[in-house]
């Protein structure tokens, strides 16, 4: 992607916020024009709960080109707490500290460099929460 | 009115550069009409399913009716990611059955190797799931959605590498005893076992390989069918189906929705209500060794959470419970996209006509054959079902 690109796409990249439909709470990471699950037209902005639990994750070792040098990388499939599910690469973790069903918070990281220009991008990852209470 | 086969054809599965794709369509076609007993003229419709995008041409059907001899006949290009195949028979069954033709021709060819190296194809095919959110900003490659789907499904039911590695040694087992088959050796658990991760908990052995091919099927009206053939393979049902494409839209991990939809549709308009003791074999989407499992529970073949048990117990080999990828399956036969659903249909309609090779013949009782091809991780779903009796 060209640079003005990743920038006027960077707000939802690098916060959990975006749009919330006020009828059945489906999550939208822009304001749609018609809920993509219950079909509704009324949205709400919302910031999302930066925890969760992990439903399940995997660890790609056999990347895409452009994410050759971050592998060997988790991504992990999150439900929030109000119930958004969300995919996000997974950060900050152990060996054999990640499981599914533990507990997991977002943090700011760099995502990946991007292709020829070399530029870094930011966004938000999880890591396995600090309290697993 | 009812659509039936009456010809197939296939290229030898493999790494194939020698071969462009007009020649490798060609050869498929080639072979399915002489399998008919019929000549390029008598063909109406073109339905050409391709994915394409590796390189090469943009728009690839006039290049191959061209080199098929195929003009001034008509066509279209069909495109339903993996499921491209069964979606080009769905359409030359509608060209059949919807009066406009009297003969068409059903063609998927892939020619994958086109481009270089692994991680250009890895960034292609990941590129078929929600291109932005789960791509772009996460890495998530094709077999790393089906390793979430492994991991939920290990997760919930306390399946085991080891009983994904069984789909691998069944299939290549298979595979073995086909000679236009990619790989035509047998392996063994360890050989899954010991392979390395591609994104955990799949490993390399889990995974369908990068293949260059094609197939074909003449498809034929009811009353063109029975007078060239004595053996018409009718296309019973097809269920056509889609889920959502971003997988946080999906219900759960643990089934893919669209494909149990598909088969509601396909069974019911087939009359089958209990699908082992009415189908004699099964060719089912095994893209990863995961997708074979869950493909036992969404198609009936075993309950929920079930699935793992039939390959456990060797239950899909011939002999057992019901016969699945008889030709080595997307895992050893080789998975060219958009070619591999009427590969599928290929080894069905031999199976249905016993023509098959020795040791990999499942016995016919009941007549018909399942289909089950998938598109992505379920986006598009089609289940097909043949028979030798007129619907
Ligand atoms: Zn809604």
């Amino acid at each position: 992607m060209r640079v003005p690109g990743y920038w006027r796409n960077m707000s939802f990249l690098y916060r959990l916020a975006g749009w919330k439909c006020v009828h059945c709470g489906a999550f939208h990471h822009y304001k749609p024009v018609v809920c993509r699950r219950c079909r509704s037209k009324e949205f709400a902005q919302v910031e999302l709960p930066g925890s969760g639990r992990l439903i399940a994750y995997t660890v790609v070792r056999s990347p895409p080109k452009e994410f050759e040098r971050c592998a060997p990388y988790a991504i992990g499939l999150i439900e929030l707490e109000d119930g958004t599910k969300i995919l996000s690469q997974l950060t900050d973790f152990k060996e054999n500290e990640l499981r599914d069903d533990i507990r997991v918070e977002a943090v700011f990281r760099r995502v990946r460099i991007n292709g020829e220009q070399g530029i870094i991008e930011y966004g938000y990852k999880f890591r396995p929460a600090l309290s697993q209470s | 009115m009812t659509a039936a086969i009456i010809g197939v054809g296939m290229t030898r599965f493999g790494r194939d550069l020698e071969h462009q794709l007009p020649e490798l369509a060609f050869k498929a076609i080639d072979e399915a009409l002489r399998d008919a007993g019929v000549s390029k003229e008598d063909i109406g419709f073109i339905a050409f399913g391709n994915v394409g995008g590796w390189s090469g041409e943009f728009f690839p059907l006039p290049i191959v009716c061209e080199y098929a001899g195929l003009n001034p006949r008509g066509g279209m290009r069909v495109e339903a990611a993996c499921a491209s195949g069964s979606a080009a028979l769905a359409a030359a069954c509608m060209a059949v059955e919807s009066g406009y033709a009297d003969i068409a021709l059903a063609v998927g060819a892939e020619r994958m190797n086109e481009l270089a190296s692994t991680p250009a194809i890895v960034e292609l095919l990941g590129r078929g799931g929600n291109f932005f959110w789960e791509f772009e900003m996460l890495g998530l490659t094709f077999p790393a959605y089906y390793a979430l789907f492994a991991r939920a499904y290990m997760d919930e039911y306390g399946a085991t590498e080891e009983d994904l590695a069984k789909i691998a040694v069944k299939n290549h087992y298979y595979g073995s005893m086909n000679p236009k088959a990619q790989f035509q050796k047998k392996i063994t658990i360890e050989d899954v076992l010991n392979s390395r991760y591609v994104a955990w908990p799949l490993k390399l052995y889990d995974c369908s390989p990068i293949t260059d091919g094609a197939a074909a099927a003449v498809v034929a009206s009811e009353r063109i069918a029975s007078r060239l053939t004595d053996t018409p393979i009718w296309v019973k049902s097809q269920g056509i189906a889609t889920a959502p494409a971003n997988l946080t839209m999906r219900r759960d991990l643990l089934s893919i929705e669209s494909v149990v939809e598909a088969a509601r549709q396909a069974y019911r308009k087939a009359r089958i209500e209990d699908p082992v003791r009415s189908l004699d074999l099964a060719l089912v989407h095994d893209c990863f060794t995961i997708a074979e499992i869950i493909a036992y529970e969404d198609l009936g073949f075993a309950r929920r959470g079930g699935g793992y048990l039939l390959a456990r117990e060797e239950q899909t080999y011939i002999g057992g419970l019901i016969p699945v990828n008889t030709d080595g399956g997307l895992k050893a036969k080789g998975h060219p996209i958009a070619a591999s659903g009427l590969a599928m249909i290929y080894e069905a309609v031999k199976q249905l006509r016993q023509e098959v090779d020795r040791g990999r013949q499942a016995p016919i009782k009941h007549g018909q054959a399942l289909i089950h091809n998938v598109g992505g991780t379920g986006h598009f779903a089609y289940v097909t079902i043949l028979s030798l009796e007129k619907p």
